[in-house]
């Protein structure tokens, strides 16, 4: 049977590269509890995704299929994701700390009578009982967390755990689905996605970030540098550009907006409030230009350019296309 | 149009957190406090939906220590009609489930169109509690909502909401459970008539014991601790931006290796 259960998270007909961090994560949890590890992918198909599965370390996918799973929906996946939890009683169930996972894992915890260790940045076993390690505070302070009760839930921050390969067989089982429609949901309207390839401040590699300082709404000096680093990369705000209306809010990167740990961050004219820095403190390298020498940011940045943005950037671009040219 | 508005006390986010000397929380004296950021625009969407049907009621609850009265007076100020205080030692650092068991037993008191939480915390940063709310009344849920349309019937509504990468618009029958996020409103001040209104609106207290409620942790923090300090790296000040732009992109390559 089945120790440990995690959700692959399907996006316009492709498996989030997430669920092989989740799947190399609980190929270690379920070996250290010396059982099974499955996933469960919604939706019919996504047999498909089983031998990509097996690379990571899972023995069986289940894949549920039925009415009510043909685009994503809280209460059918939540009550999908139950069904097969249930059936297979695992011990551990994981989840992304992605937009849908937010949306899916409480609702299905909460159906299942527990509580979710969301957003872990780690785990481990300790006597056999999971124990998450998070962020709180926006990642001003972190705190160890355990569960209860069982089944134990949990969501991992996406491209934070390490994917390692242990070729499994990844066996498919179908299980058939009906939905419980006495319990109301929601119908999509219309589901407007950005085409433009513009990746989400939670998943970029390299984010490229204005404040203040940038004076206005154009952000084409930042754009332009997000270009030159290409595809992973994409541009955020402070909380003071969001507010003065120059971004959208779903680019602020903050304690209210979002927590982001890229591989690099570039700070053009933010000053670095608390609140910021907890929302990128967690960023492997950080580079703040700014004129103010004395802006917080710098206690924080790996490498500081202390001077006016609207002359270093353009700089700066110059040398990134040289290079990365090269 | 009946709203419920769930509504968080937290520290101001300029807060600096420290962790206290037994790892078991976070220092707490000088602390300021705020209404959730997310829970201010509840606050805020559930009295526009109140003026546009010119009718109705905006009731704020909240789970929290005394002080959290404080929080509950200022959205009283900024125009809801009363609040419910659920005040429970036994609730004090309580999980999601708990809490979202405890405002459930409370919103099965009244009835209402729309339940607003704040899509999450900024303190435990859980993110549960509406999802969690809404599946224990057996309600939808939209989160992430940035737009809220209700219909003239009171009947449904339509919901802009965020999604990774997007919007998805939905349409869902009221009453639901809506988590609220940035880009929703621009929630008002309280006005001075206000605060001065909102001193004589009511506010129960009520213990978990009151709402039949028995506590049962469903999950334990055992360690807290502080992230690892990051210190200042190289700071180039008064070279020419041309120069310092070339060492700071050699080094992201040669020293950091991140490009």
């Amino acid at each position: 049977m089945a120790k440990v259960i995690i959700y692959g998270e399907i996006k316009a007909g492709k498996l989030k590269k997430t669920a092989f961090e989740l799947a190399s994560e609980g190929r270690k949890l379920a070996d250290g509890l010396g059982g099974e590890l499955a996933a469960v992918l919604i939706g019919s198909g996504a047999e498909q995704f089983a031998p990509d599965l097996a690379r990571y370390g899972v023995d069986v996918v289940y894949v549920v299929e039925g009415a009510g799973l043909e685009s994503y929906n809280s209460e059918y996946y939540a009550q999908a994701l139950c069904q097969v939890v249930k059936e297979k009683q695992p011990e551990i169930v994981l989840l992304t700390h992605t937009m849908q996972g937010k949306d899916l894992a409480p609702r299905a915890a909460a159906k299942l009578g527990v509580a979710s260790i969301s957003d872990c940045l780690s785990f481990e076993l300790d006597g056999g009982k999971l124990v998450g390690k998070r962020p709180m505070y926006a990642g001003k302070c972190y705190a160890t967390w355990t569960a209860t009760s069982t089944p134990q839930f949990a969501t991992a921050r996406p491209n934070v755990l390490e994917t390692k390969e242990t070729p499994k067989e990844g066996k498919v089982e179908k299980i058939a689905f009906a939905p419980d429609t006495a319990r109301p949901s929601y119908t999509t309207k219309e589901l407007n996605l950005d085409t433009s390839g513009k990746v989400d401040l939670t998943e970029a590699e390299i984010i490229v970030s204005g404040g203040r300082g940038m004076g206005g709404s154009d952000y084409t000096l930042l754009e332009e540098m997000a270009s030159i680093f290409g595809p992973t990369c994409t541009v955020g705000a402070s909380r003071a550009a969001v507010d003065a209306g120059w971004r959208p809010h779903s680019d602020q990167v903050g304690q209210t907006g979002k927590t982001v740990t890229p591989n690099l961050y570039v700070a053009c004219g933010i000053s670095g409030s608390i609140q910021h820095l907890a929302g990128m403190g967690s960023s492997k390298v950080i580079v703040a230009i700014n004129k103010d020498t004395e802006a917080p940011i710098f206690t924080k940045a790996d490498f500081g350019i202390v001077g006016d943005l609207f002359k270093v950037v353009p700089e700066f671009n110059k040398e990134l296309k040289t290079l990365l040219a090269e | 149009m009946k709203s419920l508005v769930c509504l968080k006390q937290v520290p101001d986010t300029e807060t600096q957190i420290k962790v206290n000397p037994d790892g078991t929380g976070i220092v707490t004296d000088g602390i300021k406090y705020i209404i959730n950021p997310y829970d201010e625009f509840s606050v805020e969407e559930g009295l526009r939906l109140k003026e546009k049907f010119k009718a109705g009621e905006v009731l704020i609850l909240s789970i929290g220590p005394d002080r959290a009265t404080e929080a509950i007076r200022t959205a009283l100020a900024m125009g809801a009609d009363r609040g419910i205080h659920v005040k429970d030692p036994a609730l004090n650092q309580a999980d999601p489930f708990t809490i979202a068991q405890v405002l459930a037993a409370a919103a099965k008191q009244g009835e209402f169109d729309v339940i607003f939480c704040g899509q999450r915390a900024i303190d435990d940063d859980f993110g549960e509690v509406g999802p969690m709310l809404a599946e224990l009344l057996g309600l939808p849920q939209v989160t992430f909502v940035t737009k809220v349309t209700v219909a003239d019937d009171k009947k449904s509504a339509i919901v802009e909401k965020d999604v990774e990468g997007g919007k998805e618009i939905v349409e869902v029958q009221l009453p639901c459970v809506l988590t609220s996020q940035k880009g929703l409103n621009e929630p008002r001040y309280a006005s001075l008539p206000g605060i001065m209104k909102a001193k004589k609106k009511p506010i129960d207290v009520k213990t978990a014991a009151d709402l039949g409620v028995s506590v049962e942790a469903k999950l334990a923090s055992t360690a807290y601790s502080m992230p690892p300090e990051r210190s200042a790296g190289k700071k180039f000040e008064g070279l020419e931006p041309a120069e310092a732009a070339k060492i700071v992109v050699q080094a992201l390559r040669n020293e950091a290796k991140v490009i």
